[in-house]
C-alpha cells in the first residue's frame, strides 16, 4: 500500500517532462514509420488547440472531465487507495445526474444544484463500495475497482435504456434547462464552445484538495493511513472509516467529473458498448502530477490538450487520431518505469540514487 | 602433517553503504569441523559479511577462497554450487509448499518431465534421519512449528551437499529447549565434517558450542580467540569496545495505585483455534516496572495488542486506573493514559514518510492544541517538535526532515520522546532496545527507570534475560499464552526462569506476590 | 437435450478465449506479477490475426491454412506486449497495475492506427472469407448430447481442452512449475536456492500474453472474422475475474470461463424465445463481474489468496 503512494513521491520532479518529451517522440517515431510528417501533425494539433476562441474552448471542455478523475485517483494515493475505479464512478455520477435532469422538475435553482450533488454523492457511494469491500472484506480494491467498473457500465446502460430513452433510440433526450450548468454568455464569447461550470468547480476541487489533505486533520489522517496504515491504526486512527471515506472523496470528484458531462457539455447520455476511459486517464494525469493538485491540473491540461488537438492531426495531416493515445501510453509507460529514464538519461544520478535507498535499507538490518 | 587448507578464507573483505563502511577489510579463516562463532553488536556488520560469503552482496574490495581457490560469488546459486548453505534469520520457506517441496525446490529429483515426489519424499526422509533433524515431508511448512521450519532450513542446505553451512542468528525465534536441540544438531554436523559459521550476539551459545570466536565491531575485526581460552566478559568487553557495566543500581520501587489490572484476558487465535493468550491476570502498580518474560511467539505481540486495542479480547478483562477499557477504542485508551513503544518501530512507531514535527504528533491525545477547528495548527506543530527534539536529543538536521532519514536509534528517541511526553499512567515497550547500539540502549534503560521514578506504571517485554533483570521490579514468565508465574529478579535465576519460560514448570518457588 | 446440447455448443465458442487469456493470467499471476493487460494483450491477438489472415487471402486466395497462420500471428502479437510489460514490472520493477493500463491504452491504440493505414482509414479490418471452420472429431462427435455439445467445435476449442489439463499439469507436477509458483510466493526463498526469479517472471508474463493473443486470435477466427475497435470490449477483464473465481487453477479457470461463457451465449440463445424481451440483457452482462465480487468479500465459502507476492516488484535488498 505505501507503494502506491512511493511511486507517486518520487521527489525528482524532472521525470514527467522527460517522460512527456520521450512520449511525444514515441509518437513522432511511429507517425514517421507510418509514412506521416511529425512536424506537420504535432502542428496541426497545436494550431488546433490554440486556433479559435471555440477550440481554446473545447479543449478546456476535454481538459475538464480528466482533471476530475485526476484529482479523484490522485487523492485516493496519497490516502493509500489505487483507485483504477474512477471509470465507474464517473458513469454513475454521469447516469445520477441525468437521471435527475430528466425525471424531476423544478425551478432552476433548485434542479442544477439538487442534479450536481445527487450524481456527486452517488458516486462517492459507487467509491465508497470499494472502499467498504477493501476494510471490511479485504478485497484488493484494484480487483474489486475493476469488477465495479464493469458493473457500473451496465447497470448504467440498464438504467439507461429501461428508463431513460425512447425505445429503439440509443440516447435519451435532452434534460430539462433548468439542471443546465452550461454558461451561456461565456459560450457565446467561447464562439459557441460548450462552456460550463465544470472546469470552475475543477479548479475549486483542486483547491479543495490541497487544504483538506495538507491543512486539515482530516487530511492528516488520511495521509498517514496512506504512507502507514499500521502506525495510523496504533495511533488511533480508524482505518476502515478512513478507507471508506477517502474512496468517498475520491469517488465523488470522480462522480462530478461525470455531472458536468451530462448537465455542462452534452445534455444527454448515450447507451455506450465500452466505457469512454477518464477513469484511465485519470491514473495516467494523477501519476503525470505526481499526485498533487497542481501537477494533476497541468496533467490534465496536457493530456486534454493533446486529446482535443487528435482531432485536428487527423482532419490536417491526416493521421489516426490514435496516434495521441499511443503519446499518452507511452508517457505513462515512461513515468511508471522511471527506472529506465534514470538509467539512459542520468546514470550517475541513478547509481548514486538507488545506493542511497540501498543503504538506508541496509541500516536496519545489518548485523 | 602440513597445515590443512581452510575451508573459506575471507580476505580484507571492504563492504560499503552510503554513509557507513559495513565491512572494513575483514578477514576470516574456517577451518574445516569446525564452529565458528561470529560475534557482535546489531549493526556490527556481521549479517553483511555472510551475505557476501553467501553471494547476496558484492563486496568492495577483497577476495574470497573456497578450499584454497579464489572464488567469484556472484549470486546464491554460485554459493550453493561451492557448497555454501545458509540458514537464514527470517525463514525462506514457501508457506503452501510441502516440507519436501521446499527442500528440493531448484533441484528436484525427476521422473521424464514430472517431479518425482516420491524420490523426493524417500531422499527427505533419509536425509532427515541420518541428521537426526526429524521432519515429516508432506506437509505443508504453513502448520508447522518454529523449531520445525528451521529443521526444514538446515535440510535444504545439507540437502545441496552444503559442507560450508552459515547460522545466521538461529536461535533468535526458538524456545529453550529447540535452541538445546539445535546445539546438539550444530554439535553433529561439525562431527560429520561440516564447517559452521554461527551468527550470533548470544554470548553463552557461544561458549557451549563454539570452538573459535571472531568478534566484529563497527564493521571491523577485534580479534579472533579459541573459546576455551576466553570467558563471556572478555567477549562482551570485545565486542562492546570497553568495559561494560550496565548493572547500574537502581533505587527501591515505591509502588502506588493499581494502575493496570487484566483479569482472565483470553484472545482467541486464528480461525477460532486455541486462544493465544490464555487466561491472563496481572496488575500493574504505579511506580513499578513489571517484565513479561518468554520466548518470542508465545502470545506476547497478541497480549500487547490486547491491551492496546490492535486486537479483540474474547474474554476477561482489562482496567486502566480502576476504568473498565476492554472494549474501548485504541484512541480513548491513548486519551485514557496509555502510550505505548511498539516492538517494530517503522511499522507501529513511525510514518517514514512524515516530517520529524508530524510523527511527533502521531496519535496525540491533545488534539485541540494541535488542530484548531479541524486544521493544523502548524506553528504549535513545530514549537512543540523543538521542544521535544532537544529534551530527548533527537539527532535531526531540521524537524521538517522525512523521519525515514533518521538513524535507528534517533528514530526510537523520536518515539520515546513523543509517548513520554504525553505523561501516560501506563507506559507499554515491547522490545525497546531491539537494534541498538550499547549507547542508545543505556539512553532507553535510563528513560525506562525515570518513569518508574516519576510515578508511571511500565510494561515490559523483552526476549532479552539480561535486560528483564536489569529493569523490572517483577518478572511475570510467559508461555504458550498463558502466564506461568511470577519471579522476583533479585532472586530467580536464569535457569528457573528458563525452564518456566519453557513451560516446563508452574509457579516459582522463590516467587513473591 | 438437443437445445441444451446447442447451448453448450455455442457456449464453448464463446468460452475458449476466456480460457485462453485466463489460463495466461494463472501463470502471469502464479509467478508473481498481476496482469490487467490482457484485455490488451488479447486485442493484439485479434488484430494480429485479422491482418495475418487478411494478407493469406490476398497474396495466396483464401485456404485453409490461413487462419492457423492468423492464430500464430495473435500469438506472436500478444507476446510483443506482454515482453512490454515483463521488460517494466520485472526489470524495471514498474509498478504493475500502472502498465496493465498502459498495455491496454497501447494494444488499443497501436492496432487502430496500424488498421487505418493499412486499411486507408477505415476503422475495421476486412472480412476475412476463411476463418475456422467447426471441425466434428470423428467418433466422439456421433455421442450422444456430449457429441454435439463437446465435439462439433472449432480447432481452438479441442487446443482449449489440451491446454488446461497440460497447464496443470505443467504448474503443480513439474520442477518448471514448482519454481515458477515460489517466485510468486516468496521470491526471496527462491533466489535463495538459486533460482533466477526475474527469469521466471519474463516466462510467467510471456506465457500469459501468448495465451492471451491466442484468446484474442480465436475470437476474430471463430466468432467477428475481422477486427474493430469493439472486437475485444472486456473479454480480458472477464478472463481476469475468471482466473479470480477459478483460484489460480487450471481447472478452476475452465469452469469459471466456461460459466462466463455461458452468460453471453444465453444473451444470443433467449432471443430465440419470446419471454427474452423481458429479460434485460445488462443483468446477463454484469452476472461476471457481480459473481466474483461475492467470491472475492467471501459471500460464499472462504476468501479467496492468490499467490503471496503477486504484485509486488522483487527487491533483492529486501530479501
Amino acid at each position: 500500500m505505501n507503494k502506491a503512494a512511493d511511486i507517486f513521491n518520487k521527489p525528482s520532479t524532472y521525470i514527467p517532462f522527460i517522460a512527456i518529451v520521450l512520449g511525444l517522440l514515441c509518437g513522432g517515431i511511429v507517425m514517421w514509420i507510418g509514412g506521416y510528417d511529425p512536424f506537420a501533425a504535432y502542428g496541426a494539433l497545436w494550431k488546433t488547440v490554440f486556433g479559435t476562441k471555440y477550440d481554446f474552448g473545447e479543449t478546456i471542455v476535454a481538459i475538464t472531465p480528466i482533471l476530475f478523475t485526476g484529482l479523484a485517483v490522485g487523492f485516493a494515493f496519497r490516502a493509500g487507495i489505487f483507485n483504477i475505479g474512477a471509470d465507474g464512478q464517473y458513469i454513475i455520477g454521469m447516469t445520477a445526474a441525468t437521471f435527475i435532469g430528466l425525471k424531476v422538475h423544478l425551478p432552476a435553482f433548485i434542479h442544477a444544484p439538487l442534479a450536481l450533488i445527487v450524481g456527486m454523492l452517488c458516486g462517492a457511494l459507487w467509491g465508497a463500495l470499494v472502499g467498504w469491500l477493501k476494510a471490511y472484506r479485504g478485497v484488493n480494491e484494484v480487483i474489486s475497482a475493476i469488477m465495479l467498473n464493469w458493473i457500473a457500465l451496465y447497470l448504467s446502460n440498464y438504467i439507461l435504456r429501461d428508463f431513460l430513452v425512447k425505445k429503439g433510440e440509443q440516447k435519451t433526450p435532452n434534460i430539462d434547462d433548468t439542471a443546465s450548468l452550461s454558461i451561456g454568455w461565456l459560450q457565446n464569447f467561447m464562439e459557441g464552445a460548450r462552456m460550463d461550470w465544470g472546469i470552475w468547480i475543477g479548479l475549486l476541487c483542486v483547491v479543495i484538495f490541497y487544504v483538506l489533505l495538507w491543512r486539515t486533520k482530516q487530511g492528516y489522517e488520511l495521509r498517514a493511513v496512506g504512507h502507514n496504515a499500521d502506525a495510523a491504526k496504533a495511533a488511533g486512527i480508524n482505518i476502515k472509516a478512513s478507507f471508506i471515506k477517502t474512496m468517498m472523496i475520491s469517488g465523488a470528484f470522480a462522480g462530478l467529473g461525470g455531472v458536468f458531462s451530462v448537465l455542462g457539455v452534452f445534455h444527454y447520455q448515450v447507451v455506450q458498448a465500452a466505457s469512454a476511459g477518464y477513469g484511465f486517464d485519470g491514473i495516467a494525469v494523477a501519476l503525470l502530477g505526481g499526485n498533487h493538485p497542481i501537477g494533476i491540473l497541468l496533467g490534465a491540461i496536457l493530456f486534454g490538450g493533446l486529446t482535443y488537438g487528435s482531432a485536428g492531426m487527423n482532419f490536417e495531416a491526416d493521421v489516426p487520431s490514435e496516434i495521441v493515445r499511443i503519446v499518452i501510453g507511452s508517457i505513462i509507460f515512461f513515468v511508471a518505469s522511471h527506472g529506465l529514464i534514470r538509467t539512459v538519461i542520468q546514470p550517475l544520478f541513478k547509481k548514486r540514487k538507488s545506493r542511497e535507498r540501498k543503504g538506508a535499507d541496509m541500516n536496519g538490518n545489518v548485523g | 602433517m602440513e597445515q590443512a587448507v581452510p575451508v573459506v578464507e575471507l580476505r580484507g573483505i571492504t563492504k560499503r553503504f552510503p554513509g557507513i563502511v559495513a565491512n572494513d577489510a575483514i578477514s576470516l579463516e574456517l577451518r574445516k569441523g569446525e564452529i565458528h562463532a561470529l560475534l557482535g553488536e546489531n549493526g556490527a556488520g556481521k549479517s553483511t559479511l555472510m551475505s557476501i560469503l553467501f553471494g547476496l552482496y558484492q563486496p568492495d574490495e577483497g577476495e574470497i577462497r573456497v578450499n584454497g581457490k579464489p572464488q567469484a560469488i556472484d549470486g546464491p546459486g554460485k554459493a550453493i554450487e561451492l557448497g555454501i548453505g545458509m540458514v537464514h534469520q527470517h525463514f525462506k520457506l514457501v508457506q503452501p509448499f510441502t516440507v519436501a517441496e521446499n527442500i528440493v525446490l531448484g533441484i528436484e529429483p525427476s521422473k521424464g518431465l514430472s517431479i518425482n515426489y516420491r524420490q523426493a519424499n524417500a531422499k527427505v526422509k533419509e536425509l532427515s534421519e541420518r541428521y537426526g533433524l526429524m521432519v515429516e515431508p508432506t506437509v505443508k511448512v504453513e502448520n508447522i512449528t518454529v523449531g520445525m521450519q528451521q529443521r526444514v532450513e538446515i535440510l535444504k542446505t545439507l540437502y545441496r551437499g552444503a559442507e560450508i553451512l552459515i547460522f545466521d542468528e538461529p536461535t533468535a525465534v526458538l524456545t529453550v529447549q529447540e535452541i538445546h536441540e539445535l546445539m546438539q544438531i550444530l554439535k553433529r554436523l561439525a562431527n560429520e565434517g561440516k564447517s559452521i559459521i554461527l551468527i550470533t550476539h548470544k554470548l553463552k551459545e557461544i561458549m557451549e558450542v563454539s570452538d573459535r570466536v571472531t568478534i566484529i565491531r563497527r564493521g571491523k575485526v577485534v580479534g579472533t580467540v579459541n573459546t576455551a581460552k576466553t570467558s563471556e566478559s572478555e567477549l562482551a568487553e570485545k565486542m562492546v569496545g570497553r568495559r561494560v557495566s550496565l548493572d547500574k543500581p537502581k533505587e527501591a520501587a515505591k509502588p502506588g495505585e493499581t494502575v493496570l489490572e487484566l483479569s482472565d484476558v483470553t484472545v482467541a487465535g486464528a480461525d477460532k483455534g486455541k486462544p493465544v493468550v490464555d487466561g491472563v491476570s496481572f496488575r500493574i502498580r504505579a511506580g513499578e516496572i513489571v517484565g513479561i518474560a518468554g520466548v518470542d511467539g508465545n502470545g506476547q505481540h497478541e497480549l500487547v495488542e490486547a491491551l492496546t486495542g490492535m486486537r479483540a479480547v474474547q474474554s476477561g478483562s482489562i482496567r486502566l486506573n480502576g476504568r473498565d477499557i476492554t472494549q474501548a477504542s485504541i484512541k480513548n485508551r491513548i486519551k485514557a493514559g496509555m502510550s505505548n513503544i511498539p516492538e517494530d518501530r517503522q511499522k507501529h512507531g513511525l510514518v517514514l514518510d512524515f516530517s520529524v514535527s508530524e510523527n511527533l504528533i502521531l496519535g496525540s491525545p491533545e488534539q485541540g492544541r494541535f488542530f484548531k477547528g479541524g486544521f493544523l495548527n502548524k506553528s504549535e506543530i513545530d514549537r512543540h517538535a523543538s521542544k521535544l527534539i532537544e529534551a530527548y536529543d533527537v539527532r535531526t538536521p531540521d524537524i521538517h526532515n522525512k523521519t525515514r532519514s533518521l538513524s535507528g536509534g534517533n528514530q526510537q528517541k523520536a518515539i520515546i520522546a513523543r509517548e513520554m511526553e504525553r505523561d501516560p499512567q501506563l507506559l507499554i515497550a515491547v522490545q525497546p532496545t531491539r537494534g541498538l547500539d550499547i549507547g542508545a540502549i543505556s539512553f532507553v534503560h535510563d528513560r525506562l527507570l525515570q518513569a518508574r521514578a516519576e510515578g508511571k506504571a511500565v510494561l515490559l517485554i523483552s526476549y532479552e534475560l539480561d535486560e528483564l533483570h536489569r529493569l523490572s521490579d517483577r518478572i511475570q514468565v510467559i508461555f504458550d499464552g498463558r502466564i506461568m508465574g511470577e519471579v522476583d529478579p533479585e532472586k530467580a535465576a536464569d535457569d528457573e526462569i528458563g525452564l518456566m519460560m519453557a513451560g516446563k514448570m508452574q509457579a516459582g518457588k522463590g516467587a513473591s506476590a | 437435450m438437443g437445445t441444451l446440447a446447442d447451448l453448450i455448443s455455442s457456449t464453448l465458442v464463446f468460452s475458449v478465449a476466456l480460457i485462453f487469456a485466463a489460463l495466461g493470467g494463472v501463470f502471469s499471476e502464479r509467478s508473481g506479477v498481476f496482469n490487467i493487460g490482457l484485455e490488451g494483450m488479447m486485442t493484439a491477438g485479434a488484430f494480429g490475426a485479422a491482418i495475418a489472415s487478411y494478407y493469406m487471402e490476398t497474396d495466396g486466395g483464401a485456404t485453409t491454412s490461413s487462419p492457423w497462420v492468423g492464430l500464430i500471428a495473435g500469438v506472436f502479437c500478444g507476446l510483443v506486449f506482454a515482453l512490454l510489460h515483463a521488460y517494466a514490472t520485472v526489470s524495471l520493477k514498474a509498478d504493475q497495475t500502472i502498465v496493465g493500463v498502459v498495455i491496454n491504452i497501447l494494444a488499443v491504440a497501436v492496432t487502430l492506427y496500424l488498421v487505418k493505414i493499412i486499411f486507408e482509414g477505415a476503422g475495421d479490418t476486412a472480412q476475412l472469407e476463411q476463418v475456422f471452420a467447426k471441425w466434428p472429431i470423428p467418433l466422439l462427435s456421433d455421442i450422444p448430447f456430449l457429441g454435439r455439445a463437446f465435439f462439433n467445435s472449432y480447432p481452438t476449442t479441442y487446443i482449449a481442452y489440451i491446454l488446461v489439463p497440460l497447464s496443470s499439469y505443467l504448474l503443480f507436477r513439474t520442477p518448471f512449475g514448482l519454481r515458477l509458483r515460489s517466485v510468486g510466493e516468496h521470491p526471496g526463498a527462491a533466489d535463495t536456492v538459486g533460482i533466477n526469479v526475474t527469469k521466471y517472471r519474463y516466462i510467467g508474463v510471456l506465457i500469459s500474453g501468448a495465451l492471451a493473443g491466442l484468446g484474442g486470435a480465436t475470437i476474430t477466427l471463430t466468432t467477428t472474422s475481422n477486427f474493430s475497435h469493439s472486437t475485444i470490449s472486456g473479454q480480458g477483464f472477464i478472463a481476469i475475474a475468471a482466473l479470480i473465481f477459478g483460484r489460480w487453477n487450471p481447472y478452476g479457470v475452465f469452469g469459471a470461463a466456461f460459466f462466463f461463457g455461458m452468460a453471453q451465449a444465453l444473451r444470443n440463445f433467449l432471443t430465440r424465445f419470446e419471454f427474452s424481451q423481458s429479460i434485460p440483457t445488462e443483468f446477463l452482462y454484469m452476472l461476471p463481474y457481480v459473481l466474483t465480487l461475492i467470491v472475492l468479500a467471501g459471500a460464499v465459502g472462504k476468501s479467496v489468496r492468490g499467490p503471496a507476492a503477486a504484485g509486488e516488484a522483487y527487491d533483492p535488498s529486501k530479501r
